[in-house]
C-alpha cells in the first residue's frame, strides 16, 4: 500500500505554475495535451449526445422522434464532430504531444509555441461549427456531398465548413510538430531502429495530416465560395462536376482514417510488448507497415465513389489499389499475435483493451476488404453494413486503443493510479456493448437496410432495437472512466516512475514528469523494447 | 562585432534547443514542410482546373484570350525581380549588413506591391467586362466571327481564374506583411550572421508564391494562340 | 549534443551576389520566351512548352533562390514528396475523367 505520506509534493508539470493564465498561456506540451484533452472529451460527449439522438429514433421503424430534416442533421453532427473534432486530434492531440518529447529524450516538441496555436485554432474551429450547430445545424452529412451542400441545403453548411476549415490547421501543425520533433530532436543514441513504434506511427499520421488536410481545406473553401457567390465549380446545372467535389474531398478524407488509426495502432504496439514483456516481434515490419499505410493510404480513395458515377475502369484501378493497403494493417496484425505467442502475458486493463482491438480491428478491417470488392460494394454500399464496417474499425479500433493508451499512460500523466476493478469492469461493458450495438448493423446492411434513414421496414426493428441496447451499454462503459479517472486525481494511489516495468524513455522520468522532463538529455544505449535485459520486477502498484 | 552578435544569437536560442545549429536547422526544415503543405493547398485548385481543362479545352482558350498577356507578363517579371532583391537580402543578413539587407527588402516589398496593383488593374477590367462568376456572369468573346462556343464553361475557366489567382494575391498580401516584420526586427538590430534565420525563412516563402506564380501565369494566360496575335 | 550530422553552418552558406543575378537573368529570358512561344501555334505542344519552361523556371528558383542545393537532404525529400503526392493527386483523378468515355454506352459529358 501506500508509503509515508509526502509532506512536500515534489514540482512537476502540474503543479509548476497555478492559475488560469498558465494553463493558457502554457507552451509546455504535457499541459497542452491536458488543455487538449479536455476539449475533445467535450466533443466526444456533444457527439456521443447525437448518437444517442439516432439510436433512440431507430428504436421504431416509424420516424417518430424527429423529421427527416432533424435526423439528417443529427447523423451529420454525429459524424462531423466524431470524425474532425475528436477521432483526428485524439491519440495525436493528447497522447501524441504528451509523450513524444519524452519518448525522444526532448524537452519539448521542436515548435512548442506552434503547438499552443495549434490548440487554440482547434477551439477556435470547434466553436465555429457548435455555435453553427447550435443556430440549427447542417444536414448534407459529414461529407458535404454537392450540389446538395453547395446550393440546395438551406442549412449552416458555411459555419460548419469553415469551422472544420479552421481545425484542419491544427491537424497541420500538429503534424508537422511531430514529423520535425522525431527528425531533428531525438536524443543521441536513439536512432531510427530505436524509436518507439508509437513514434513511428504518429510520424506517419503525421505525414498524412501534412499532404492531406490542405486539399480537404481548399475543397471546403472552394464550397463555401460556390454557396456565397453561386459560382458552378461542383453544380452540374451550371457546367460543373459533383464528382470532383467527391474526388478531392475523399483523397484527404480517406487518408483520414488512417490519421484516425495509426496513432491507436502505436499504443496497442506499445502495450503489447509491455504485458507480453517480449519485443515486438519483426520491429522493422511494423515501423515500415505505418509508413506503407500511409503511403498507400493515398492511393485508394476513389473506393468511396464505386457507385457514384465515376468510369468502371477507374473503379477497377482503386478496387485493386484498396486491396493493397489492407496488407501492411494484416502485417501489423500478425506481428502483434506472434508478439503475445510465448510471452508472459498480464492482463490488467490496457492490455484487455489492446485484446479488444486486436479482435475488434481485425473484422472491421477484413469488413473493408469486403467493401473494396467493386461487385460486393455496389450491394451493400449506403446500407449499415458500411456503417457497421467503420464503427468497427472506428470505435472498435481507434476509441479502444485510445482507451487502452489513456489508462496505459495515466500514471504517467497524473502521477496517480487508476482503480483496477473498475477499469476492467469498464472495458467488458465497453466490449460487449460496442459489439451489441454494431455487430446487429453488418446483418442490418447485409439484408438492405438503407444507411441515413430514419424510418425502416417493421422487420428490421428487432436488429435495431438490440443495436439501441448496445449503445446503452457501452455509453455506461465509457462514463465510468470519466468518473474514475476524476477520482484517482485526488483519491488514486500515487504512482512510481514504472508502474508497468516498461522500457522507453517516458518511464525514466518521474510521474508526473517535471516541466523540463529530463534534467539531463539522455543517451540512449538499448534497443526498443529490450525486455530481455531488463530485470523482471513484481507489479507493485494496482488492483 | 563578434562577441555582440554570438550574444544576440545565444539570447535567442531557446531552451529545448541544444544549440543555434539545431534551431536553425529545425526552423528552416518546418518553413519547408509548411510549404508542402501550402503545394497540395493549391494543388487542389490545380487540380480542378487540370479536370475541366481537360474536358473543356475550347471554352478555356476563350476564356484565356480575355486575359491580358502583357499585364501577366509584366507582374511575372516584376515577381522574378523581387525574388532576386529578397535572396539578396537574405544574402545581406549573413554577411553582417543589415542596412542593405533594409534596403533590398523595402525593395522587395515594393515590387509586391506592384504586383497587386496591377493584379487590382487586371481584376477591375474583368469585373466591369462581366467576367467574375455569378449572376451576373456574362462572357463575350469581343469578336463577332468567333462567338462564345461554351459560355458555361467559360464560367469555370473564371471562377478557377479568380480562385486561383486570389488565393495567390492573399498570400502576396501575408508576404509584404511577412517582409515588413522582418524590416522592423532588422531595424531593431534583431539578425546577425549567426541569428538570420526568420529571413531566410521569410524568403523561402516569398519565393514559394513566386513559384506559383510562374505556373499560373501560362496555365491561365498562354492556354493558345491569340486571334490576331 | 544533438543527432543529425554537424553542418558548422551556423552562419550558413553564402551564395555570390552574382549567381543569383544570373539567375534572375535566365528567368527573364525564360518568361520571354513563354511569351513568344504562346504566340506560335504548335497544337498540342503549347502546352507542353509552357509547362517545360515553367518546370525549369521553378527548379531554378527552388534550387537557388530557396537554397534547396545548399539544404540538407531530408529538405529536396520533403520537395520530391509533395511533387509525387500531388501528381497522385491529379494522376489517379485523371484515371476518371480520361476514361469515362470509353465505355460505348456512356455518354460523354
Amino acid at each position: 500500500m501506500a508509503t509515508a505520506v509526502q509532506t512536500v509534493e515534489r514540482e512537476n508539470y502540474l503543479n509548476a505554475n497555478y492559475g488560469i493564465k498558465s494553463w493558457l498561456l502554457t507552451t509546455d506540451h504535457k499541459r497542452i495535451a491536458m488543455l487538449y484533452l479536455i476539449s475533445i472529451t467535450a466533443m466526444f460527449w456533444i457527439g456521443g449526445f447525437f448518437a444517442m439522438l439516432i439510436r433512440l429514433e431507430l428504436l421504431t421503424p416509424a420516424g417518430d422522434l424527429v423529421s427527416s430534416d432533424t435526423y439528417n442533421k443529427l447523423f451529420t453532427m454525429h459524424g462531423i464532430i466524431m470524425v474532425f473534432f475528436f477521432l483526428i486530434p485524439s491519440v495525436p492531440a493528447v497522447l501524441g504531444n504528451f509523450l513524444i518529447p519524452l519518448m525522444v529524450g526532448a524537452k519539448d516538441l521542436a515548435f512548442p509555441r506552434v503547438n499552443l496555436l495549434s490548440w487554440y485554432v482547434y477551439t477556435i474551429g470547434a466553436i465555429f461549427a457548435l455555435v453553427s450547430m447550435v443556430m440549427g445545424g447542417v444536414d448534407t452529412g459529414w461529407t458535404f456531398y454537392t450540389p446538395f451542400s453547395t446550393t440546395y441545403s438551406n442549412t449552416h453548411v458555411m459555419g460548419v465548413a469553415l469551422g472544420i476549415f479552421i481545425t484542419g490547421f491544427s491537424s497541420i501543425l500538429t503534424g508537422l510538430n511531430f514529423i520535425i520533433t522525431i527528425h531533428r530532436m531525438r536524443a543521441p543514441g536513439l536512432t531510427w531502429r530505436r524509436l518507439p513504434l508509437f513514434c513511428w506511427s504518429n510520424y506517419a499520421a503525421a505525414l498524412i495530416m501534412v499532404l492531406g488536410t490542405p486539399v480537404i481545406a481548399i475543397t471546403l473553401l472552394l464550397v463555401a465560395l460556390e454557396r456565397a457567390f453561386h459560382i458552378g465549380v461542383f453544380n452540374p446545372a451550371l457546367g460543373g462536376d459533383p464528382l470532383l467535389f467527391q474526388h478531392l474531398f475523399w483523397f484527404y478524407s480517406h487518408p483520414a482514417v488512417y490519421i484516425m488509426i495509426l496513432p491507436g495502432m502505436g499504443v496497442i504496439s506499445e502495450i503489447i510488448t509491455c504485458f507480453s514483456r517480449k519485443r515486438v516481434f519483426g520491429y522493422e515490419f511494423v515501423a515500415l507497415a505505418s509508413i506503407a499505410i500511409a503511403v498507400l493510404g493515398f492511393l485508394v480513395w476513389a473506393h468511396h465513389m464505386f457507385v457514384a458515377g465515376i468510369s468502371v475502369y477507374a473503379a477497377l484501378v482503386f478496387s485493386l489499389l484498396s486491396y493493397l493497403v489492407a496488407i501492411p494493417s494484416a502485417v501489423k496484425v500478425f506481428n502483434w499475435t506472434s508478439t503475445l505467442y510465448k510471452g508472459s502475458i498480464r492482463y490488467e486493463t490496457p492490455m484487455l483493451y489492446a485484446f479488444g482491438f486486436i479482435g475488434l480491428f481485425t473484422i472491421g478491417g477484413l469488413t473493408g476488404v469486403f467493401l473494396a470488392s467493386l461487385g460486393l460494394d455496389v450491394h451493400v454500399t449506403d446500407t449499415y453494413f458500411v456503417v457497421a464496417h467503420f464503427h468497427y474499425v472506428m470505435v472498435g479500433g481507434m476509441v479502444m486503443a485510445y482507451m487502452a493508451g489513456l489508462h496505459f499512460w495515466w500514471p504517467k500523466i497524473s502521477g496517480r493510479m487508476y482503480p483496477e476493478g473498475w477499469a476492467k469492469l469498464s472495458a467488458l461493458l465497453v466490449f460487449v456493448g460496442f459489439n451489441t450495438t454494431f455487430f446487429p448493423q453488418f446483418i442490418l446492411g447485409y439484408m438492405g437496410s438503407p444507411r441515413r434513414y430514419h424510418a425502416y421496414p417493421p422487420e428490421f426493428q428487432v436488429l435495431n432495437v438490440l443495436s439501441t441496447a448496445g449503445a446503452s451499454i457501452l455509453a455506461v462503459g465509457y462514463v465510468l472512466p470519466m468518473i474514475y479517472f476524476a477520482w484517482s486525481l485526488r483519491y488514486g494511489e500515487p504512482a512510481p516512475p514504472n508502474p508497468w516495468n516498461a522500457v522507453g524513455l517516458e518511464w525514466m522520468t518521474p510521474s508526473p514528469p517535471p516541466t523540463h522532463n529530463f534534467d539531463e538529455t539522455p543517451v540512449v544505449t538499448w534497443e526498443a523494447y529490450d525486455y530481455e535485459n531488463q530485470p523482471q520486477e513484481e507489479v507493485t502498484v494496482g488492483h | 562585432m563578434a562577441t555582440s552578435d554570438i550574444q544576440v544569437a545565444e539570447h535567442a536560442l531557446q531552451h529545448h534547443f541544444a544549440d543555434m545549429d539545431q534551431q536553425r536547422e529545425t526552423s528552416t526544415f518546418g518553413m519547408w514542410m509548411f510549404l508542402l503543405t501550402e503545394i497540395m493547398f493549391f494543388g487542389g485548385l490545380f487540380c480542378a482546373y487540370l479536370v475541366y481543362r481537360a474536358s473543356y479545352y475550347n471554352a478555356f482558350v476563350e476564356g484565356s484570350q480575355k486575359m491580358n498577356i502583357w499585364l501577366g507578363a509584366t507582374n511575372t517579371a516584376v515577381l522574378i525581380c523581387s525574388s532576386l532583391t529578397m535572396a539578396l537580402g537574405v544574402r545581406a543578413a549573413q554577411m553582417a549588413k543589415p542596412k542593405l539587407m533594409i534596403v533590398l527588402l523595402l525593395i522587395t516589398i515594393l515590387f509586391g506591391l506592384g504586383f497587386l496593383g496591377i493584379k487590382a488593374v487586371e481584376y477591375h477590367e474583368h469585373w466591369t467586362n462581366h467576367e467574375f462568376p455569378g449572376p451576373n456572369f456574362h462572357f463575350e468573346t469581343g469578336d463577332p466571327e468567333h462567338p462564345a462556343t461554351d459560355p458555361q464553361h467559360t464560367e469555370i475557366y473564371f471562377s478557377l481564374y479568380w480562385a486561383m489567382t486570389g488565393l495567390h494575391a492573399l498570400h502576396m498580401v501575408i508576404g509584404v506583411g511577412l517582409v515588413l516584420w522582418i524590416v522592423i526586427a532588422g531595424m531593431r538590430g534583431a539578425f546577425t550572421p549567426h541569428y538570420y534565420n526568420p529571413v531566410e525563412n521569410v524568403g523561402l516563402y516569398w519565393h514559394f508564391v513566386d513559384l506559383v506564380w510562374i505556373y499560373l501565369f501560362p496555365l491561365l494566360y498562354l492556354i493558345s494562340k491569340k486571334h490576331g496575335g | 549534443m544533438h543527432n543529425m550530422q554537424h553542418t558548422d553552418e551556423s552562419v550558413g552558406h553564402v551564395v555570390p551576389a552574382s549567381l543569383y543575378v544570373l539567375i534572375w537573368a535566365v528567368l527573364m529570358v525564360f518568361t520571354a520566351i513563354t511569351v513568344f512561344a504562346a504566340t506560335v501555334e504548335l497544337h498540342i505542344f503549347n502546352i507542353v512548352v509552357a509547362l517545360l519552361i515553367a518546370t525549369i523556371k521553378g527548379t531554378l528558383v527552388v534550387l537557388f533562390f530557396m537554397h534547396l542545393r545548399y539544404s540538407p537532404k531530408l529538405t529536396m525529400v520533403t520537395v520530391v514528396a509533395s511533387i509525387f503526392f500531388l501528381f497522385i493527386l491529379f494522376g489517379l483523378t485523371m484515371t476518371d475523367y480520361l476514361s469515362r468515355a470509353w465505355l460505348t454506352n456512356q455518354v460523354p459529358r
